[in-house]
């Protein structure tokens, strides 16, 4: 089991490194300039030459590439054009209310998708099972940003019982909108995904063996059922955490909420480029992370998996 | 009909509703187990014997399958009347079936003695700990080896011998009354048959229950069964005691059922296998007489019109044919 979790590190740098290098040559030749950017089209030339040699933006691409690699080595991800300051402090300081963000909508589309794919299953092929399955196909097909505006409409400014918006220094009803928002679209998934692990399942003779013994209906579909069905549900998980960070931004923004998603939009609009590459380094170091621990849980979850390690 | 019986069903009516239209996969099964006694239910695949079993424990997956008529009587009680929380009681306990497949029949991903104490523990309300020393006892009374050990294993490291006798513990470990054990052997190879076999009639008459031991194998019927009931087309065609039942088969369909057996005869080694000409026939479209009628080397006119009713030929022996 070590050696596995150690080949997984291993094989997460080479995919850093390819993260690095697409990000790096995408933000700089995407982004344009940013000196343009600060100081304006009219700008001095011969100021705007300076700030350039001094941030090193007037030496070729590749050479600034290897400057930059050779500094993340070390674990100096540069400093911030705008904020005048390391980007790992930024990033350290924002981290916390995305992951709680992302957390949260993880457990909003665990257990919203699951319950409703669980019910879908039992009640297959009924009224209940179509409603189900309508709701996922409406939390999958809304648009993030839609869904998020209308939660405040209705929860926030007609009802009133959340807050508009804000971080409201870590309050939970704070938290409650945003997290619905981001967890809609992958309770979605997660809920068809159930909805069919369950059906196959439950067709399988081990699950009739279980009711001959006398189970109740609970623990044949929960014990026999459910653990079986559980391993496509995993996988969709770790790649859903991965659409969550990509959601973020959006759900982010809508909630004024203080995460990484919001500082990676800003730093895109400031041709703020060693945010921009840090953040999305970040994001991927979490994706792998969260694969890795995913792939753990396989082999929790199935001896037949754990064995032919 | 029988009085003394342990299980009695009479005219069973389990019908599948397809797109197609409505199967009688059972219809109108009439059998009774006596206590103690090992009833032999034969037949070709898709003739309703495990469709009959999974009816007494009120298994039939619905939709599309339903019990639409008859009764089925165990030790006073109509199973068909019983509410769902006092048939769960029943089952594994009062009843317990053993199935075809043990590797698919078991939980991938439960170890076997977990399979083995829960039952216990879900029957019986006793700790975990004291279920799973129980089942580890239980393992062992059905000879598998090491059961202290094995019993943290998984259904895929046993051998199909192995799992099989996992099932039957399983089954066994509350002293069922009635063991269902539905072509317990099919999946095995033929040395590990035998033992599995041997395995079955020993524990049966150290538990002293009856057992309906459902199989096309007639080998295996002749060495085991106290009586034998033979199905065709969801309907019961032949009934009677094994010795009866080899010795005279009354219903041609059992007559081609035994000539289609491989004999051991000296001088005539290389005798051909006769074999029942035609297909099984097809549930939705059954003809309206006697149901074997299309493949009967023996038809007459008579066969055609009306189907025969199961009748007493001799005391104990009972069949479903004009000619008989």
């Amino acid at each position: 089991m070590r050696r596995y979790v150690l080949s997984r590190c291993g094989q997460a740098f080479p995919v850093l490194f390819g993260v690095t290098l697409i990000t790096f040559l995408l933000t700089h030749v995407a982004l344009g300039d940013p000196v343009r950017v600060m100081m304006g089209q009219r700008a001095d030339p011969e100021v705007v030459a300076r700030i350039r040699a001094e941030y090193g933006l007037d030496k070729p691409l590749w050479h600034r590439y290897a400057l930059y690699m050779g500094k993340l080595l070390v674990g100096d991800l540069g400093y911030s054009y705008r904020q005048g300051r390391p980007v790992s402090e930024t990033l350290a300081e924002r981290l916390p209310a995305t992951v709680r963000l992302a957390v949260a909508a993880m457990v909003v589309a665990v257990v919203l998708g699951m319950a409703a794919g669980i019910v879908a299953a039992i009640r297959h092929n009924t009224g209940v099972d179509l409603l189900m399955m309508t709701l996922s196909l409406l939390g999958i097909s809304t648009p993030v940003f839609w869904l998020g505006m209308m939660l405040i409409l209705l929860f926030a400014v007609s009802l009133g019982w959340f807050p508009i918006s804000g971080y409201g220094d870590g309050a939970f009803g704070h938290l409650v909108l945003p997290a619905l928002t981001l967890g809609a679209l992958q309770a979605g998934y997660i809920a068809r995904m159930t909805r069919s692990a369950l059906l196959e399942v439950l067709r399988q003779e081990y699950v009739r063996t279980a009711r001959a013994k006398g189970l109740k209906e609970r623990v044949v579909i929960l014990k026999h059922g459910l653990r079986n069905g559980v391993l496509p549900i995993l996988t969709l998980v770790g790649i859903s955490l991965g659409d969550l960070l990509v959601g973020a931004p959006l759900t982010e923004t809508v909630f004024a909420w203080p995460g990484l998603g919001r500082l990676l939009v800003a730093a895109v609009g400031n041709r703020d480029l060693p945010v921009v590459l840090g953040a999305t380094l970040l994001f991927a170091l979490i994706y792998l992370g969260a694969n890795l621990v995913v792939d753990l849980a396989y082999a929790l979850v199935d001896p037949r998996v754990r064995l032919a390690e | 009909m029988r009085n003394g019986s342990l299980l009695t069903i009479q005219d069973l009516q389990t019908h599948f509703f397809t797109g197609e239209g409505v199967v009688r996969a059972v219809d109108g099964v009439t059998l009774s187990v006596r206590p103690g006694e090992t009833l032999g239910l034969v037949g070709e695949s898709g003739c309703g014997k495990t469709v009959t079993a999974l009816s007494i424990l009120r298994l039939i997956p619905n939709p599309p399958g339903r019990i639409v008529g008859g009764t089925i009587c165990f030790e006073g009680r109509d199973l068909l009347r019983l509410p769902e929380e006092e048939m769960r009681s029943i089952r594994g306990c009062a009843i317990s079936m053993i199935f075809q497949e043990p590797m698919t029949s078991l939980n991938p991903v439960f170890t076997v003695g977990e399979q083995v104490a829960e039952g216990i523990r879900h029957h019986q309300k006793v700790s975990r700990r004291e279920a799973w020393d129980r089942a580890v006892e239980v393992l062992r009374r059905v000879k598998i080896p090491d059961p202290a050990r094995r019993a943290y294993e998984y259904p895929h490291q046993l051998s199909g011998g192995l799992r099989q006798r996992v099932m039957i513990a399983m089954a066994l470990a509350l002293g069922p009354r009635l063991l269902i054990a539905d072509e317990p052997t099919t999946a095995l190879d033929v040395t590990i048959q035998a033992q599995i076999v041997d395995l079955l009639m020993g524990l049966q008459e150290e538990m002293q229950m009856a057992v309906i031991l459902i199989t096309h194998d007639l080998g295996v019927i002749a060495e085991t069964a106290d009586r034998v009931v033979v199905m065709y087309a969801g309907r019961v065609v032949e009934e009677a005691s094994a010795e009866q039942l080899f010795e005279t088969p009354l219903h041609p369909y059992t007559q081609g059922l035994l000539e289609s057996l491989p004999k051991l005869e000296t001088g005539k080694r290389h005798r051909r296998l006769t074999a029942i000409p035609g297909l099984i026939p097809n549930l939705l479209d059954l003809p309206t007489g006697c149901k074997f009628a299309p493949r009967c080397p023996k038809v007459i006119g008579d066969c055609w019109p009306t189907e025969p009713e199961l009748r007493e030929i001799r005391p104990g022996h009972w069949a479903r044919c004009i000619l008989a």
